[in-house]
């Protein structure tokens, strides 16, 4: 027992009241400190292990054997292991994940300026897959083994079981080139390019911001299609947590307590039920955005959306290692980042989580 | 075989007191299986999947194998015709037997993703719920730590450091699927744990390891199982998406996500290049995603 736990025996009301949320802080960060630690161990032995030379990277295969041995211990690889893991650690931890080999900048840099393209794509996904996931969710508990749980379960298993890079292609070639009701692949068009500054680097807030209409529905075009697909995966997800936890609620006799006093059953349902599952589904959908972020490098691909997941696919493919580790670090950071928001809030909002701990 | 013995058979299966546990066992399968026959999705899946492997199975006898990379130039790009009945790709190889071969491949990367996941899930969650105290905190924290990486972005990097192809692809996946099968393990290990048959092992002088293989691991066996079904589409979902980006399967390899990928090229006048291979990726998981449904609500029946 550590000190935070005997401050909670002393009769001292401050300490009492946080002494929980301060060893479970405590607990949490060792927890994400380990994961990043493991974090930073993947990508370095990743480093190590592939077959690229990183010293023929810099120096060329013409260079002498003189210039090879300089620059290899320039760049630490005759230090022991540990010792070259230590500087990456540290280098790391100040945000520098090295030069890309194609775009001749800093890697953060990169990582900074691709970063808004996809979290614009995501959230606008994340909400697509909210609105829609959780009423359907619902619906489909209400109507439990009814055909509309049966439509429900269908349609998100369909949703579980769609290549998104197949469906990506399939959506462009129908919406974009055989109907014409939405824009192309792309951000925006090219004649719309570079008219509204960045402020958020998310075009549709930017537009916004500067009052350009044009700029707007145009981003909001080329958006539509790509984050519907994205939406649609998520939708699968929530929709089927949501149903589970709704399950949970209505077998609950408070349920049968507030239909007898005379409550509506829309009410009793999507006020009361619905307002206990809140807790459990910030966790689901925390959990979503961070898948989002992952099928991002599918769908950038297909919709050359100038994204994280596009930039980790093009330096895969010119050998850059540096941008793709850097990328990997950013995507497991916020990874880890999202795992920890969710364990935060479930015992901040609900208190029965707390005590279980 | 007339329905007497149709009748005794079932009679025999479904006996409340079956005389040996072989009889026992086989009754509890039959009885499983009555309870899925009737889910109709899971029915659909469990088609869908024997389908798949059927078509894995036969496809060397029915066409020649070197008929998948069979190229015919002045054959390419043909829609469907009596000849070839999902048209030819852009070097005028048979769709349709390329589709063939490719559950092969997709069907082995499956296969070996599991041989590799299972083991290394058991073997880390049953000490891990068997022993407990520090060995459980260590094997579950370097879980957790895996549990937390972000899957298709931790198989691309995987897959660029080793070169492309299936070998790595098949360990690019397994390096991020084995956890959620050691955490399965370990809860069911401490759900036995104090169990009084694992009591009477250990009084007869079973080892540690013994009593792991033969007692607890056989009990974990179905829920690893029916997890690894749910698993199946992701794992052929994220197969084919490395497929796709070029780091799995190389050309000229019938494999789905490359097939879809190579035929983005012609997308807007030949669709059915690119479409066809992707319905096949997504059938396959819809399968597996309806089988495995259908077995976790036999299985549990809470969930339903």
């Amino acid at each position: 027992m550590t000190a935070a736990a005997e401050a909670a025996h002393t009769s001292d009301g401050w300490a009492r009241r946080f002494a929980g949320p301060i060893r479970l802080a405590s607990r949490l960060l060792l927890s994400v400190g380990l994961t990043f630690l493991g974090l930073t161990c993947v990508t370095f032995f990743i480093g190590r292990v592939i077959p690229i030379d990183p010293v023929l990277a810099i120096v060329g295969d013409k260079a002498s054997l003189e210039t090879y041995n300089r620059v290899r211990i320039e760049i630490g690889l005759d230090q022991p292991i540990p010792v070259q893991y230590w500087r990456y650690l540290m280098k790391v931890l100040h945000g520098d994940f090295g030069i890309s080999v194609i775009t001749a900048h800093p890697v953060l840099e990169d990582l900074l300026r691709v970063f808004p393209a996809t979290i614009e794509l995501s959230i606008f996904s994340l909400i697509i897959g909210v609105i829609l996931g959780i009423p359907l969710g619902v619906v489909a508990a209400t109507h439990r083994g009814r055909w509309q749980d049966q439509v429900i379960r269908f349609v998100s298993l369909l949703g579980y079981s769609m290549p998104v890079f197949w469906l990506g292609l399939v959506g462009l070639l129908l919406f974009y080139a055989k109907l014409g009701w939405v824009e192309g692949p792309g951000r925006l068009d090219v004649a719309f390019d570079d008219i509204v500054p960045t402020v958020t680097g998310l075009i549709t807030i930017d537009s916004l911001i500067s009052g350009d209409d044009d700029v707007f529905w145009n981003a909001v075009s080329h958006l539509i299609l790509p984050s519907s697909i994205l939406g649609y995966l998520s939708l699968a997800y929530v929709a089927r947590m949501t149903r589970s936890f709704m399950l949970g609620q209505l077998k609950q006799e408070y349920i049968l307590a507030t239909l007898a006093k005379g409550l509506s059953p829309f009410r009793v349902v999507w006020v009361h039920a619905l307002g206990n599952v809140w807790v459990p589904l910030v966790t689901v959908i925390a959990l979503t955005f961070g898948s989002l972020l992952e099928g991002a490098v599918l769908t950038e691909t297909v919709f050359a959306w100038p994204g994280l997941g596009l930039y980790l696919k093009n330096s895969l493919f010119n050998a850059d290692l540096s941008a793709v580790l850097g990328g990997t670090m950013v995507v497991g950071v916020c990874y880890i980042a999202l795992n920890m928001l969710s364990d935060v809030i479930y015992p901040l909002v609900d208190p029965r989580a707390r005590e279980r701990r | 075989m007339t329905d007497t013995t149709l009748i005794g058979w079932r009679g025999w299966l479904l006996d409340s007191a079956p005389a040996s546990r072989r009889q026992a066992r086989l009754g509890r399968w039959y009885r499983a299986w009555m309870a899925f026959r009737r889910n109709g999705l899971a029915m659909t899946g469990l088609a869908v999947v024997l389908a798949l492997v059927l078509m894995a199975l036969i496809a060397p006898l029915v066409t020649d194998p070197a008929s998948a990379n069979l190229q015919v130039l002045e054959d390419r790009l043909q829609p469907w015709s009596a000849q070839h009945w999902f048209g030819t790709d852009e070097l005028g190889r048979d769709i349709l037997v390329r589709v063939l071969f490719g559950a092969r491949i997709t069907l082995t990367i499956v296969a070996l993703v599991s041989l590799i996941v299972v083991p290394i899930g058991l073997g880390i969650g049953l000490p891990a719920g068997y022993f407990g105290g520090w060995i459980d905190a260590l094997l579950m924290r370097i879980t957790d730590i895996f549990l937390s990486f972000p899957r298709l972005v931790l198989a691309l990097a995987f897959a660029a450091a080793l070169g492309p192809g299936i070998e790595n692809a098949v360990i690019a996946i397994s390096l991020t699927t084995w956890p959620p099968y050691a955490r399965l393990a370990r809860a069911e290990t401490l759900t036995r744990r104090r169990a009084e048959f694992i009591e009477a092992a250990e009084l007869q002088g079973a080892s540690h390891l013994r009593i792991l293989l033969t007692q607890i691991m056989p009990l974990c066996l179905p829920s690893v199982i029916i997890r690894l079904t749910l698993d199946m589409a992701g794992i052929i979902l994220t197969a084919a998406g490395l497929g796709f980006l070029g780091l799995g399967a190389q050309p000229p390899a019938a494999e789905w996500g490359a097939m879809v990928s190579s035929g983005r090229q012609v997308l807007l006048d030949q669709w059915w290049v690119a479409t066809i291979p992707g319905i096949a990726i997504f059938v396959t998981s819809l399968g597996f995603n309806l089988l495995g449904d259908g077995l976790r609500d036999v299985a549990d029946s809470r969930s339903a």
